[in-house]
């Protein structure tokens, strides 16, 4: 803009500027994180924590809605990428936490999921639908069993324990360990934000969709079809991992248990409830999955129901969501608020010619 | 070499398993083109009405009639009820709300009978037969899951081969537009398969279960394993199921005797993405395989 000879305007500029995919996303996270502090030091411990679990949630589910619903691919084995994230992360800290700085622990365990991501993705390039679900399915009942048969290295059922990455000495000496975690997992959140959705507005974007909506059109119009694939594969593993890696930072425990067939369904649960495809999805997805556990609680206490309805309600709702979104609402809870949104304004522009 | 020997029939007898698993899942790909996911969650639901028949004095008899039965009326019901509605939907809708269904059949079994893991009692001994001073591990319940298989599967082929009904079914599942106009109840049809595949999972719900236990969810894993020997028998075909379900059981048999119980999931994995690789058909489609 600068070697334009006219002048340009200030406004017009600034028009320019937010035209710019990457300011726009930047503006946007910058936006909601100023919100996010506002809100962690507003709660209390216990909502803190939660927004610590919403943080870790919204990467994994932005992730496999990059494979889901910008790809197509469906994954029921996200569940397994977590736990390799997940003991990765715990690894590269060590038990007593005196192992690498925790921003680069978590960029590996990212990296080292990719990894297996690109050998996970290689083989799903060639399966399509119910095959690539049945494999990943494969690989989430299958790879926390790895622990057991690993007992020294992985340590066994009971997992891996590291200590919790405690706040800098400068924020003081009661400030509460969940603000600290929120803030770090909000902080992974945000740039897993920024990066995903510059990603989506991108040249790998478009490809991922031409090769989502029409393998035999996106490969007439030069695209490589298992490659693009492939890397979906990888970012959304990728993202896992980090997911995996926060979960870490917040529980402090990398267990078998928690990777179980369950964590998987309720990711793919949280994706669909969210709406294919949209990273604002994710965010309301994520909420779910904190909020449906929640509340499920609150209500089974609330009606005093026995201890093993109250075990599962969570589970149920995962269920019946599943279900209920796919029969009435294919496209979650995000396309909901769209189709309100247009039906909204199209009363409105109906109102306005009556008036004329 | 007696090891060998051992691991051999022990695979036959799992695999006898899986094959009814396999059957179960064969059965739904061919007539809804549906990978039925939420299979896991019906067997289990039905060993747990079995088992609890069991539990309150009935003979085994009784709870394995119950579980026939309940399977038949829970396959009709899911059809009729919630998977009508995604038939003919993109394929993802299908995966989505079969996994929907799995973890709610999961969660309310949960609720109803907790999440502790039941005994269930077998049919016959569970002591292996003696071949001299050897035990081998081949016991009369094993012999007679899998004659049952067998009766199912050739119960299965003259259904399909020799019966008008059976016919009408393959005339629905292959060719459902020219059926209906031709008069067949293509709906009925497929409420039928789901019914019939519903049973056969059953089946293999009170045969695996005195060996995994009766708990919510301790039927993931045989899930996995028929869906190998589905895709391995290449989906379409009720005795490449069968065959399918066998070289996995022996399979898995020495993965698990020569590499370790844990990582027997792994190997179907590893089974599974082997024989999608190299024979995406599987080892018994037709040649004239519709592209899925």
């Amino acid at each position: 803009m600068a070697t334009r000879a006219e002048p340009v305007s200030r406004a017009r500029t600034l028009g320019r500027v937010r035209e710019v995919t990457l300011v726009r996303h930047l503006t946007v996270a910058l936006a909601a994180g100023v919100v996010l502090y506002l809100v962690s030091n507003a709660l209390s411990a216990f909502d803190d924590l939660q927004l610590a679990t919403m943080g870790y949630y919204f990467v994994a589910v932005a992730g496999l809605t990059v494979l889901t619903g910008v790809n197509g691919q469906v994954s029921l084995g996200h569940g397994a990428f977590m736990a390799v994230g997940a003991y990765a992360t715990a690894k590269l800290l060590g038990e007593t936490g005196q192992g690498l700085p925790l921003a680069v622990v978590l960029v590996l365990a990212a990296l080292i999921t990719a990894v297996a991501g690109v050998v996970a993705g290689a083989a799903a390039a060639r399966l399509r639908g119910p095959y690539l679900a049945g494999a990943t399915l494969a690989l989430a009942v299958g790879l926390p069993s790895l622990a057991d048969r690993f007992p020294k290295f992985l340590g066994a059922t009971n997992g891996l324990t590291v200590l919790p990455s405690t706040p800098p000495a400068s924020l003081g000496a009661d400030f509460p360990l969940e603000r600290w975690q929120a803030w770090i997992t909000c902080l992974g959140g945000l740039v897993t934000y920024v990066l995903l959705a510059n990603l989506l507005r991108s040249r790998f974007g478009r490809a991922f969709r031409a090769v989502r909506d029409d393998e035999v059109a996106a490969q007439l119009a030069g695209l490589h079809v298992a490659r693009t694939q492939i890397l979906a594969f990888v970012v959304s593993a990728a993202c896992a991992g980090l997911a995996g890696g926060l979960f870490v930072v917040v529980t402090q425990l990398a267990a078998p248990g928690a990777f179980q067939l369950a964590l998987s369904v309720a990711l793919l649960a949280g994706v669909v409830l969210g709406g294919l495809g949209s990273l604002w999805g994710a965010v309301l997805g994520a909420f779910a999955l904190v909020m449906i556990p929640q509340w499920s609680e609150d209500l089974s206490k609330g009606l005093s129901l026995s201890g093993n309805v109250q075990a599962n309600l969570a589970l149920a709702v995962y269920g019946v969501v599943l279900i209920g979104v796919m029969l009435a609402a294919p496209r979650g809870l995000a396309g909901g608020l769209q189709w309100v949104h247009q039906q909204g304004r199209r009363a409105w522009s109906r109102r306005k010619e009556e008036e004329r | 070499m007696t090891r060998f020997l051992d691991l051999t029939l022990n695979g036959i007898a799992n695999g006898a398993i899986y094959a009814a698993v396999a059957l179960s899942l064969v059965l739904i790909w061919r007539a809804t083109r549906i990978l039925n996911f939420a299979q896991a969650g019906m067997l289990m639901f039905t060993t747990f009405l079995a088992w609890t028949v069991i539990d309150h004095g009935a003979s085994y008899w009784i709870g394995f009639l119950v579980a026939l039965g309940s399977g038949l009326l829970l396959g009709a019901v899911i059809e009729r009820v919630v998977i009508r509605p995604v038939e003919g939907a993109p394929p993802l809708n299908a995966v989505i709300v079969t996994l929907g269904l799995l973890v709610c059949l999961q969660a309310l079994a949960g609720m109803i009978w907790g999440g502790n893991p039941r005994s269930f009692p077998a049919a016959f001994s569970i002591k292996g037969y003696k071949i001299g001073d050897h035990v081998v591990p081949f016991s009369p319940s094993d012999l007679f899951g899998v004659l049952v298989v067998a009766a199912v599967l050739l119960a299965l082929l003259l259904l399909f081969r020799r019966t008008d009904l059976g016919l009408r079914m393959r005339a629905a599942a292959f060719a459902p537009e020219v059926a209906r106009l031709l008069g067949v109840r293509v709906g009925h049809m497929f409420t039928i398969g789901w019914a019939l595949a519903s049973m056969a999972g059953s089946l293999a719900g009170v045969l695996v279960a005195p060996g995994v236990f009766v708990a919510p969810n301790s039927f993931d894993a045989v899930l996995v394993f028929g869906f190998t020997a589905a895709v391995l028998g290449g989906l379409e075909s009720p005795p490449g199921a069968v065959v399918g379900g066998i070289v996995v059981g022996l399979a898995l048999s020495y993965v698990s005797g020569y590499a370790g119980a844990s990582v027997v999931t792994l190997g179907a994995l590893a089974i599974l993405v082997a024989v999608l690789m190299i024979r995406p058909n599987g080892l018994f489609a037709p040649a004239t395989a519709r592209r899925v």
